[in-house]
């Protein structure tokens, strides 16, 4: 894991500084709300419905035991004993007080972290792969670059005051597990044919009120150029992006009126009247970041584990856990440990404080001390040993977060919704729950297999419900929460955006109608065939009918 | 309103006179400084191509801040440094605010509009980092490089 330095910390430091100076002007009076609020926005404090919200980077979703330990006592100390865990690696606290919000600051500090452009209309934390270092498919660890860009867009003083905010994520898998193609910039390690590594640079993703699918504008770039390609990229964004209509302000929109060519052209011009050896980190400094990801010891082991077969044989509720929550591992012995934030009937991604300390004794025992937090509002042990794998479980039951369900119908991403989020327009972690429930306690949801159910609470798709399998949107009909069903997207390599099925559904009624939806298609799969799969052989409007019932189809 | 300039490192009022301003629309339509001190502004959206030759003729750029959320002129101000060599004052004018004089000067500012009695939250606000991670307009070394020069200082 990257360790803070020095001149890291230094940074941190100061910025805590500089806002603590600012908090005390707002709560003096010196500052209008007005003017605070960017300025607290950019250190990721929000104001919600009923309270203040604090969202902490988890920069591309790595946490030692340490950190985890820390965010636990933030909870007790700050919050109401839970922290949540959002679609974007980062942790949010719902009810810290604005005064204490600087020394909050100070605790992250001391563990290497901190809560710097969460927010605002600047470059978010950088998101990745939660795999990153263990996965079977990986061509190279993507951390260090997140790390690089981590860095370089921290205070940077001509993108800190951008049209509008800006996410960036890295993969180096040909699995794409972090959604590379909805975001504003999408980068994808991959091999060219002379067998040099580079990235795939993809721009003008997004979800949103406009959801569209990122364009390819660099098949390869070299990895070295990687930071002033990406200033070449933001110029023309801040230059030219609108600022006339926050709506059509993300970079998506500036890529889409100009047209995906023309847009290239112009960050290619950009790029090479620019002076890229004044951008671009000296390699020197690469291996120094690199160097903090090398792989940790491992062992040599034997593929198979003795101690887990038979753990397996004894417990057949490990056994199942076992088959859906861990996955692969590039070194032989060892697997990774996937850990669910969405028991069934709990708010999707919170997570205890007791429940975050229990997760950090895992990783500090059996993980080499690392843990990670997925796009999917769920945690990840990266390396565990199949030996070890049946404690964990057991450690993991224990502290309530035994859910086998990961990629399953219940392990349902949603955003905060109407429970906490001002601009919703209907509640979304209640009709999780409801679903959760449905699929798990029927004990259909291995019969069912991968399906994704992601929910917003308002257009602004936060629980991105447009690369969901099933998506639910929150909308308002008179005042009345009402929910619109999407079918159809994935956030992966195959990127796709959801259709909209049709008219919305009350609370009542979407639960049901969801379920009908995964009725009809365990009707008419095919041997092996996924949900998306089936719906995109068989087709929206027969997956409409089931949607709706068959009494109201005229 | 003042204009505070940077002179030696230190930021203060600026005593000299001030110079003739022209617009680019006057500029477009032939206004051609010869003597005295020139100051050119120009709008957001000005393609800084079009006056590159001429920017030796001015003193002083004025780039605009319509709102303190516009950063525009921040690209604006590292261009004209960066790839048009401009070594005059670039002033900035508009929503000029404390908490954002920082990454103002990083990008090539050197001279701000703001009422005089926001000068000491200016020359705290633009102290307020002793460290910063990119190299930009101004020639403070980023941290990759002060990190190189500490490891070398060791060896
Ligand atoms: S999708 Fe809407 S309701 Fe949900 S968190 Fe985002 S803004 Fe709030």
């Amino acid at each position: 894991m990257y360790r803070y330095d020095e001149f890291d910390e230094t940074i941190v430091r100061e910025r805590i500084a500089e806002f603590r100076g600012q908090v005390a002007r707002r709560l003096s009076g010196a500052l209008t709300e007005d003017q605070f609020k960017p300025l607290r926005l950019m250190n990721g404090l929000y104001l919600q419905l009923h309270a203040y919200m604090l969202r902490v980077a988890i920069p591309y979703g790595t946490l030692s035991s340490r950190q985890m330990r820390r965010l636990a006592h933030i909870a007790r100390k700050y919050d109401k004993g839970y922290g949540h865990m959002t679609t974007r690696q980062n942790i949010q606290f719902n009810w810290p007080a604005l005064v204490d919000v600087p020394d909050i600051l100070e605790e992250l500090a001391d563990v290497e972290m901190h809560a710097i452009q969460t927010s605002g209309n600047c470059i978010r934390n950088v998101t990745s792969d939660q795999y990153a270092g263990a996965a079977a498919d990986e061509i190279e660890d993507p951390r260090p670059w997140c790390e690089i860009i981590r860095q370089w867009s921290t205070l940077h003083p001509e993108f800190s005051y951008l049209p509008r905010k800006f996410k960036i994520a890295v993969t180096a898998s040909a699995h794409d597990r972090a959604a590379v193609r909805v975001h504003d910039i999408g980068l994808r390690l991959h091999r060219n044919a002379e067998g040099k590594t580079g990235f795939e640079v993809i721009v003008g993703g997004g979800l949103g009120r406009t959801p569209m699918i990122g364009r390819t504008i660099r098949e390869f770039l070299p990895k070295e150029h990687l930071l002033s390609y990406l200033e070449a990229i933001m110029r023309v964004y801040n230059l030219h992006g609108r600022r006339d209509n926050i709506y059509k302000a993300r970079i998506k929109i500036l890529v889409h009126s100009e047209g995906a060519e023309s847009f290239r052209r112009a960050v290619e011009d950009e790029w090479s009247g620019s002076d890229k050896a004044a951008v671009d980190p000296p390699r020197e400094e690469i291996e120094r970041i690199r160097r903090y990801f090398a792989p940790p010891p491992f062992e040599k082991l034997e593929p198979e584990s003795a101690a887990f077969d038979k753990a397996r044989a004894a417990d057949a509720e490990f056994a199942r856990w076992a088959r859906v929550n861990a996955a692969p591992h590039k070194v032989p012995g060892y697997v990774i440990a996937n850990i669910s934030l969405k028991t069934p009937g709990a708010p999707p991604g919170d997570i205890s404080a007791a429940q975050m300390e229990a997760v950090a004794d895992l990783a500090e025992r059996y993980s080499f001390d690392e843990l990670r937090v997925t796009h999917e509002q769920n945690l990840c042990l990266p390396h565990v040993k199949k030996d070890d794998l049946y404690d964990v479980y057991r450690a993991l039951k224990a502290a309530g977060l035994g859910a086998a369900n990961i990629g399953l119908a219940s392990d349902i991403v949603a955003c905060p919704g109407l429970d906490y989020c001002d601009l919703a327009n209907a509640r979304s972690i209640p009709i999780a729950q409801r679903l959760a429930e449905r699929f798990a306690f029927s004990g259909e949801e291995d019969d069912i297999g991968d399906l994704r159910i992601k929910i917003s609470g308002c257009i602004n798709a936060c629980g991105h419900h447009h690369v969901g399998h099933i998506g639910v949107l929150g909308v308002d009909k008179k005042g009345e929460e009402f929910y619109q069903v999407t079918l159809g997207g994935s956030p992966g390599e195959d990127a796709a955006l959801g259709e909209i099925v049709g008219r919305g559904l009350s609370a009542d009624e979407v639960v049901d109608a969801v379920g009908r939806l995964v009725d009809f298609y365990k009707d008419h799969r095919r041997e092996g065939e996924r949900f998306l799969d089936a719906y995109r052989r068989i087709g929206l409007e027969r997956f409409k009918e089931a949607l709706y019932g068959d009494a109201e189809i005229h | 309103m003042a204009t505070l300039k940077f002179t030696d490192g230190e930021l203060a009022p600026c005593r000299e006179d001030r110079a003739t301003e022209i617009t680019l629309a006057e500029w477009r339509e032939g206004a051609r400084p010869e003597a005295g001190r020139f100051a050119l502004a120009l709008p957001n959206d000005a393609a800084l191509d079009e006056v590159a030759h001429a920017l030796a003729r001015f003193d002083a750029i004025i780039l605009h801040f319509p709102t303190f959320k516009d950063g525009r002129a921040l690209s604006q101000a590292r261009l004209l440094r960066a790839r048009y060599g401009f070594a005059g004052e670039i002033r900035a004018r508009g929503e000029v605010l404390p908490d954002q004089a920082f990454f103002m000067a990083r990008a090539g500012f050197d001279a701000f509009e703001i009422d005089c009695e926001a000068i000491e939250s200016f020359r705290t606000a633009l102290s307020a980092f002793s460290c910063v991670y990119q190299r930009s307009s101004d020639d403070r070394a980023p941290v990759y490089a002060r990190r190189a020069a500490t490891r070398a200082a060791a060896a």
